[in-house]
């Protein structure tokens, strides 16, 4: 019985209930004042404790939709439409995704690339992070329709101008990162480079990138979260036909809080499960580079 | 030469007017207490500090000339070994950077990994090594050029007593079989004395050659060597150098 109890699934699972009974309490209290609306102009006069409850957990347009509302609903589109559907979940994440992942690999890249120039000379340390981090001080919000709206007006539309907003995001994390990365080897290491009179290339492939590399891994963790925040965003200014974001923008349209939920929660786990792959990642390569004890 | 370090609180003389001469094959170890300069002259002869004036020649070349030819190998005071690389790839970084072909890099890591002892552990993570075998690993790499010269900045500071004796003794058997000059940078008399040919006995601010020391021993030294007269004799005369040149003056303690 104490194992159970001190069980990481028991623990995980008591947060899980308690966040579920917060969550189906708040429903009631905040759909009460629609449902008494609705009673009234019905004229029902009589109802039970019990039919109100059930009541206010299955509204159309709640204000706070409850659990089960939106998992099904969740339920629905993602498993009983065609993924071709513009009513398929499937579909949106998938706009959502390519965007976020072409963004990523450009600001990884990217990042890199700013990394590199940073700790290789002092004139870019001292004139580019200072840039970088102003970039990241503008609110996203602000700045997304702006890109989108210029690169509309060179012609370019679709999944560039998204995946260019999640870079806009994700290459600081790596900067950040990847600066401190290449700045890890320690001077003794350094100095038994320069002992074998080792090109600055030969230093940095053999010594900077490798000791920069478990850095790497927790930027990208980082980055390709913000990333996919990113690509919702940049999908809010186009007018938004499709994407999680476009899901989010219809929803408040036209009071869909059911499907603002169920978009909110797709995006979570899709969240979750990008860092999670990068994690695997992580763990594969430290492994084969024998860093793991 | 000399060398001076400019710092914010003004040029710290970290080395002043040393005249040494180090002839071929001899095993020469510098002693003295910290801050006297003795891992600086070390680094001046690697080419890892510029003397501020005056010359240093490696075999004749300037240090600059003997680090591109890489004439001379280096022992850090931690083993500095890529943790990423297994020891046979951490023995390999030398050879992968000068450039050589695989069989030859082969041959090279078998007969340097023997040298010190270490056959059976090519595929091993330095983490898995204690730290004597991983200065071992160390010892290995610095022996891949073939350098007539090998440079050792306290190489044995951070090891038990136990694993120290093991280590000077094999790097004795190892001096006789290679044929080369050893520089070595220590702070402890025994080890000084045990291993050296020649002694440099070295004094603080600024750092200086308080008195050098030929060595008397023969060239066959059982461990047991420290227990005889003439053993203690050089030890003692060691320590009145030190003492002589105020290292042991409470304000260097």
């Amino acid at each position: 019985m104490r194992a159970i109890f001190q069980s990481k699934t028991f623990a995980i699972l008591t947060i899980l209930l308690t966040l579920l009974v917060i969550w189906y309490v708040m429903a009631v209290k905040l759909n009460t004042p629609w449902q008494l609306g609705v009673y009234e102009r019905a004229g029902t006069s009589e109802w039970t404790t019990s039919q109100f409850i059930n009541d206010t957990l299955n509204q159309k347009r709640p204000v706070l939709p409850s659990a089960h509302q939106v998992f099904s609903e969740m339920y629905v589109t993602i498993f009983q439409k065609p993924i071709t559907s513009k009513r398929s979940l499937v579909y949106h994440s998938w706009i959502t995704l390519s965007a976020t992942l072409l963004g990523f690999a450009i600001g990884t890249l990217f990042g890199i690339l700013i990394a590199i120039g940073i700790t290789n000379n002092k004139a870019l340390d001292r004139s580019l992070m200072p840039w970088v981090i102003a970039s990241q001080t503008i609110p996203i919000l602000a700045i997304a329709p702006m890109i989108i709206v210029v690169l509309n007006a060179i012609g370019l539309s679709g999944l560039l101008p998204k995946a260019l907003i999640s870079t806009y995001l994700s290459f600081f994390p790596i900067v950040v990162g990847m600066v401190k990365g290449f700045r890890s080897p320690k001077n003794i290491q350094l100095d038994l480079m320069q002992t074998y009179f080792a090109s600055p290339m030969q230093i940095f492939f053999k010594l900077r990138w490798p000791s920069a590399l478990p850095y790497l891994f927790t930027s990208m963790k980082v980055a390709i979260a913000i990333a996919l925040v990113g690509a919702i965003v940049g999908e809010l200014p186009t007018g938004a036909v499709a994407g999680l974001g476009a899901r989010l923008l219809t929803g408040s349209y036209y009071g869909q809080t059911v499907q603002i939920w169920s978009a909110l929660f797709m995006a979570a786990i899709l969240a979750a499960s990008l860092v999670m792959i990068v994690g695997l990642i992580e763990k594969r390569v430290t492994k084969n580079m024998g860093l793991t004890t | 030469m000399s060398l001076t370090f400019e710092t914010n609180d003004g040029p710290v003389h970290a080395l002043k007017d040393i005249n040494l001469e180090i002839n071929e094959g001899e095993f020469v170890s510098f002693i003295g207490p910290s801050g006297c300069g003795k891992t600086t002259f070390l680094r001046a002869i690697a080419d890892l500090e510029k003397p501020t004036k005056g010359e240093i020649f490696v075999n004749g070349m300037t240090p600059s000339e003997a680090r591109k030819n890489r004439a001379y190998g280096y022992v850090f005071q931690s083993s500095a070994l890529l943790p990423w690389r297994t020891v046979e790839q951490n023995v390999a970084l030398p050879l992968e950077i000068t450039g050589i072909s695989k069989s030859e890099k082969q041959q090279h890591i078998e007969r340097t990994l023997s040298m010190v002892d270490l056959i059976g552990f090519e595929k091993k993570y330095p983490h898995q090594l204690s730290g004597g075998m991983q200065q071992r690993v160390s010892i290995a790499r610095a022996l891949a050029f073939d350098a007539k010269l090998l440079l050792m900045d306290e190489p044995f500071g951070a090891l038990d007593e136990i694993v120290r004796d093991h280590l000077n003794r094999q790097l004795l058997e190892l001096w006789a079989k290679a044929k080369m000059t050893i520089c070595f940078v220590t702070h402890s008399i025994p080890e000084a004395v045990y291993l050296s040919t020649k002694i440099v006995v070295m004094s603080p601010r600024p750092g200086e050659i308080a008195d050098i020391i030929d060595s008397s021993l023969p060239n066959e030294r059982p461990l047991e060597i420290r227990e005889s007269k003439e053993f203690l004799d050089i030890a003692h005369r060691v320590r009145e150098g030190l003492r002589a040149s105020h290292s042991y003056d409470e304000e260097n303690a």
